[in-house]
């Protein structure tokens, strides 16, 4: 349909016309109605993404799954070669509907809890959601850049205005870790468009660098997408940022953020430097394991609830590499499927912890115990995605790991060895908070007097019990829509090798 | 007699600000103190004037020797002029507002910005050795005495002293640099240098060459010249300093870019390795420098430091693309500095002026727009998308990845990252911070200075970045098309 021409600018701006509306009435308003601006700005905010959420659901039906191109596009020429060029996917396009599914809900698990500079609050987390739809978004690599790096501010800012005690250090980690990897992109990206003349990612996607360039090309990204993931061993920054961050900014950092490594690995590391992916493929997959399995092992020993989770994303992404780098279409689908997974979960896990956290304000583990006997639902609501967690089948983590663990097996049996290792040390990290958090006897005296789960956080879970549950039943509504571009992806790759084989050998 | 007339003509912006200046200054010395806000107020209105004339007076053919061979009136020229000159009235601007708040108005200010306008209109249209030393020493001399305008401060004394000893010794290097020049080459003006140069330099070229980049470095405070910078900026009056971190280098820097490009560009290979030093130095000066800074004009001299490190790498890659990036780029960094400083001149309590940036704490909170503008201007200087900075700085990696500098460009990226931090300290004093005690209310001159700037850096960037990018390639291609 040609009804709509600027759909995908739409979804992608419509958060940052809210942030704008909020600024102006936060900038209008006399002195005595600035209170009424406050209280309201958390309605404002959630409406604009409700309203971005059903915009990408109309994105999602103007879509053709059958078709592995880029679909919705839009191109405007702006000046010395820039261009704004959006279009989605089959790989971007549940990316872009799972940031907007999440935003709404990290507005509902900001009501009443974020009680300082509320609409600064909202016009960060608008401007942020704007920022990331662009990223999986775009077309054109510079702007993929832009949006990339101008993600950095508003989420810098989140943790340090709303953070916890150290979130100075922790938002400076976060930024200038991920900036320099990121700058050491941006020669890459300069080199690439020095190269191939033109900086729209579809042609990109069709040319070939030649092998000795694609390795550092290789390596400049793999800078910049490895520390965003992020893989072990650049992942430190990660628990700091999550520790430190208000609920909803750990929910969009595990949710979202980190998806946009994976999202860069699969969309231009892979495609575009064949050769290379190859050559590192082994190395990746090493780090891989180590990530899974160190991880696992240091999330058990943690005693913060939400250092813990930061350690299992760690270990999850893990898969979702190891997934990407088989380089095979089942290992491929699978590390979609994770991602999108594991943003589901990881967001209702830091929503869990939110929940308890906003009613006893601390994380320590050892301050809770015997919750189930006070909050029967939400026991129940944690339950599930603990199992989620661990990768119980019906839950869409199973899909997940089962299929990047059959696409890897392929490759290498050691390195499926190892990663399904790390299941086993999941399940135990995992069942272990669980028991402490919500068995045994409740000592502290705190806890006497907390109350179960309040119908605003039964809404804001239900929609993640219902994904969950429904891609772990009926995965083939994730894969039928990636499927097809994934192949593509697949096929591009192959003929990537092919042209090398002749010439290095590499191929073999 | 005839042609005279006619070399005149083409000068009417530089003819008109004298005259306007000289008027002024009579104005000023009878006057009395009636006429001091007029006579300020005026120049302002004359550097507008003057900057419009030079877009009035562009020469049909692209290019016009004026007075013999000793002035040289094209697109470079006229680039130049019309920033500077546009760069001077807003400082001006800047510092009436200040100096009227602090009861030191007196007309003598204003008549010094003229005529180091003036200064800076020679030096970006100056086609010959003797016409450049009038250019650079003119503006300076103005400068000199702008630094220590407040004679009842002493750190203003002291940093008008010390700029003037160094700049003397800097314009020593340059005279040095030029009688080697002329030595070896027999030529003053450009273009006899270009010919001697074209048929191949000579060990005495390079050394004057080297000389007189030195000397220049000096105006632009690159590393290693760059030692006065810090403490000048500190003890100048803050307009002052405003002024002397955006227009002076604006112009300091075309001039160092027509004689590399111009006569110079067969000696790359000489001169090219100089430049890369100065770069990597005042990357790494600059930015390390800057880490450790708690006022904030000194933190902004070593920010200055940094920032000339990039229009080095600019100035190495000696191609076309290098240099509209160069333009686009200094363009940039002056909207974004000069609303930076307007911001520092806001910073103003009950009991006068404070500049440590412990002082912005929790500016966010006191002064929302204010703090917003500061943030979006300081990201711009960090050159972090989707500020205009940071497609400044991308072009100058563009162009130094196509001249083969790649770790430079490299190189520059990464110190970025250390310059993120800097500006980050800032953004976290004005966000995250407990506030501090508040400003007085933002005066209206320096309000509109931020808000103009900030517009310009975020929203208004969709429509400046193109218009500037087209106007710098043009520039630069004209300067390479006479070079053949």
């Amino acid at each position: 349909m040609s009804d709509l021409p600027y759909l995908l600018s739409l979804t992608t701006f419509t958060p940052v016309i809210g942030a704008l509306l909020l600024l102006l009435f936060k900038a209008f308003a006399r002195a005595d109605d600035k209170g009424i601006v406050e209280r309201n700005a958390p309605a404002v905010a959630l409406v604009t993404s409700l309203f971005t959420f059903a915009l990408s659901i109309l994105v999602l039906i103007e879509f053709n799954p059958a078709d592995p191109g880029f679909q919705l596009v839009e191109d405007v020429s702006w000046f010395a070669g820039f261009h704004y060029r959006m279009g989605v996917d089959g790989i971007s396009i549940l990316l872009v509907l799972l940031t907007t599914f999440l935003m709404p809900l990290c507005f509902i698990a900001s009501m009443g809890v974020i009680k300082k500079r509320v609409t600064e609050y909202m016009i960060a987390f608008l401007v942020l959601e704007t920022l990331m739809i662009g990223v999986f978004c775009s077309l054109d690599i510079v702007m993929f850049y832009v949006f990339f790096e101008a993600g950095l501010i508003p989420m810098y800012l989140i943790i340090g205005i709303w953070g916890g005690d150290n979130r100075v250090y922790a938002s400076f980690k976060f930024f200038l870790y991920t900036l320099l990897g990121s700058l050491l992109m941006l020669i890459a990206i300069i080199t690439m468009i020095s190269i191939a003349g033109t900086s729209n990612i579809v042609e990109l996607l069709a040319f070939d660098f030649d092998p000795g360039l694609q390795i550092w090309l290789w390596l400049a990204f793999f800078a910049s997408f490895a520390v965003k993931l992020p893989m072990w061993p650049v992942h430190t920054w990660l628990p700091d940022a999550h520790v430190q961050a208000p609920t909803a900014g750990s929910v969009v950092l595990a949710g979202v953020l980190l998806k946009m490594g994976g999202y860069g690995f699969i969309r231009f590391s892979l495609p575009m430097f064949p050769i290379a992916s190859q050559t590192f493929a082994p190395m990746v997959l090493g780090l891989s394991v180590i990530a899974i399995i160190y991880t696992s092992l240091v999330a058990f020993r943690q005693t913060d609830m939400k250092k813990l989770i930061a350690y299992s994303s760690v270990a999850h992404m893990g898969f979702v590499t190891m997934g990407l780098f088989a380089m095979n279409f089942i290992g491929l689908q699978g590390a979609m499927f994770q991602m999108l997974s594991h943003g589901i979960i990881s967001a209702a896990l830091f929503l869990i912890v939110g929940v308890i956290y906003d009613r006893i304000h601390t994380r320590e583990i050892a301050a809770y115990g015997g919750l189930v006997h006070r909050m029967p639902i939400y026991a129940a609501i944690f339950m599930l995605f603990t199992m989620a967690n661990v990768g119980l089948p019906a839950t869409s983590g199973f899909i997940g790991e089962i299929l990047t663990l059959v696409g890897v097996f392929q490759v290498n049996t050691w390195v499926a060895f190892g990663a399904t290792t790390g299941i086993i040390l999941s399940a135990i990290y995992s069942l272990n908070l669980y028991r402490e958090v919500i068995f045994g006897e409740m000592v502290n005296e705190k806890l006497v007097g907390i109350t179960d789960v309040t119908k605003k956080e039964i809404i804001m879970f239900a929609p993640l019990v219902v994904a969950t549950l429904v891609m772990g039943l009926m995965p083939a509504l994730v894969t039928d829509i990636t499927g097809p571009a994934v192949e593509a992806l697949i096929e591009r790759i192959d003929a990537g090798l092919a042209l090398a084989a002749p010439i290095g050998g590499a191929g073999d | 007699m005839t042609d005279l007339v006619f070399n005149i003509s083409l000068m009417l912006p530089e003819v008109f600000l004298v005259l306007s200046a000289l008027i002024l200054l009579l104005l000023g010395a009878f006057g009395g103190r009636k006429m001091t806000s007029t006579v300020n107020l005026a120049a302002i209105v004359v550097l507008v004037v003057a900057a419009g004339l030079v877009l009035y007076k562009i020469p049909d053919e692209g290019s016009k020797e004026l007075f013999a061979g000793a002035l040289k009136l094209d697109y470079l020229a006229v680039f130049g002029k019309f920033i500077a000159l546009l760069a001077t009235a807003f400082s001006l601007l800047l510092a009436y507002g200040y100096l009227k708040t602090e009861n030191r108005l007196s007309p003598e200010f204003a008549i010094l910005y003229l005529f180091a306008a003036l200064g800076m209109m020679i030096m970006v249209s100056a086609n010959d050795l003797l016409s450049l030393y009038i250019g650079v020493e003119m503006q300076s001399l103005a400068l000199y005495v702008l630094a220590a305008s407040n004679r009842d401060s002493l750190r203003s004394s002291e940093s008008g002293l010390k700029y003037f000893v160094l700049g003397a010794l800097s314009s020593g290097l340059l005279l040095y640099g030029a009688s080697l020049i002329y030595g070896f080459s027999g030529a003053t003006r450009f273009d006899g240098i270009y010919e001697v140069v074209a048929n191949g330099g000579s060990i005495g070229l390079m050394i004057g060459i080297v000389f007189l980049l030195c000397g220049l470095a000096f105006k632009v405070s690159a590393a290693p010249f760059h030692m006065w910078t810090p403490d000048v900026y500190e003890g100048a009056p803050t307009p002052v300093t405003a002024f002397f971190s955006v227009a002076p280098k604006i112009a300091a820097i075309i001039l160092i870019a027509r004689i590399l490009f111009e006569p110079f560009l067969a000696m790359i290979a000489d001169w090219q390795q100089v430049i890369i030093a100065i770069s990597v130095l005042s990357l790494t000066v600059g930015y390390l420098g800057a880490i450790q800074q708690k006022n904030i004009k000194r933190l902004m001299a070593y920010s200055s430091i940094a920032n000339m490190g990039y229009a080095m790498i600019a100035l190495a890659t000696g191609t076309i693309s290098g240099m509209s990036g160069l333009l686009f780029f200094m363009v940039l960094y002056l909207i974004s500095t000069l609303g930076v400083f307007a911001c520092i001149l806001a910073m103003r309590r009950s009991e006068g002026m404070v500049e440590q940036i412990e002082d912005l704490a929790g500016l966010s909170r006191t002064k929302p727009a204010l703090a917003l503008a500061l943030t979006i201007l300081l990201f711009s200087v960090a050159g972090v998308p989707p500020a205009a900075g940071f497609f400044g700085k991308y072009f100058i990696f563009v162009a130094a990845v196509d001249a083969n500098l790649t770790w430079l460009a490299i190189y520059g990226a990464v110190a970025s990252v250390v310059g993120a931090f800097v500006y980050l300290r800032l953004v976290k004093i004005i966000w995250f911070d407990e506030p501090a005690v508040e400003f007085v209310p933002v005066k209206f001159s320096q309000g509109a200075v931020v808000a103009l700037s900030a517009v310009l850096m975020l929203p208004g960037a969709i429509w400046l970045l193109p218009a500037l990018m087209e106007w710098s390639q043009t520039v630069a291609a004209s300067l390479f098309l006479v070079n053949g």
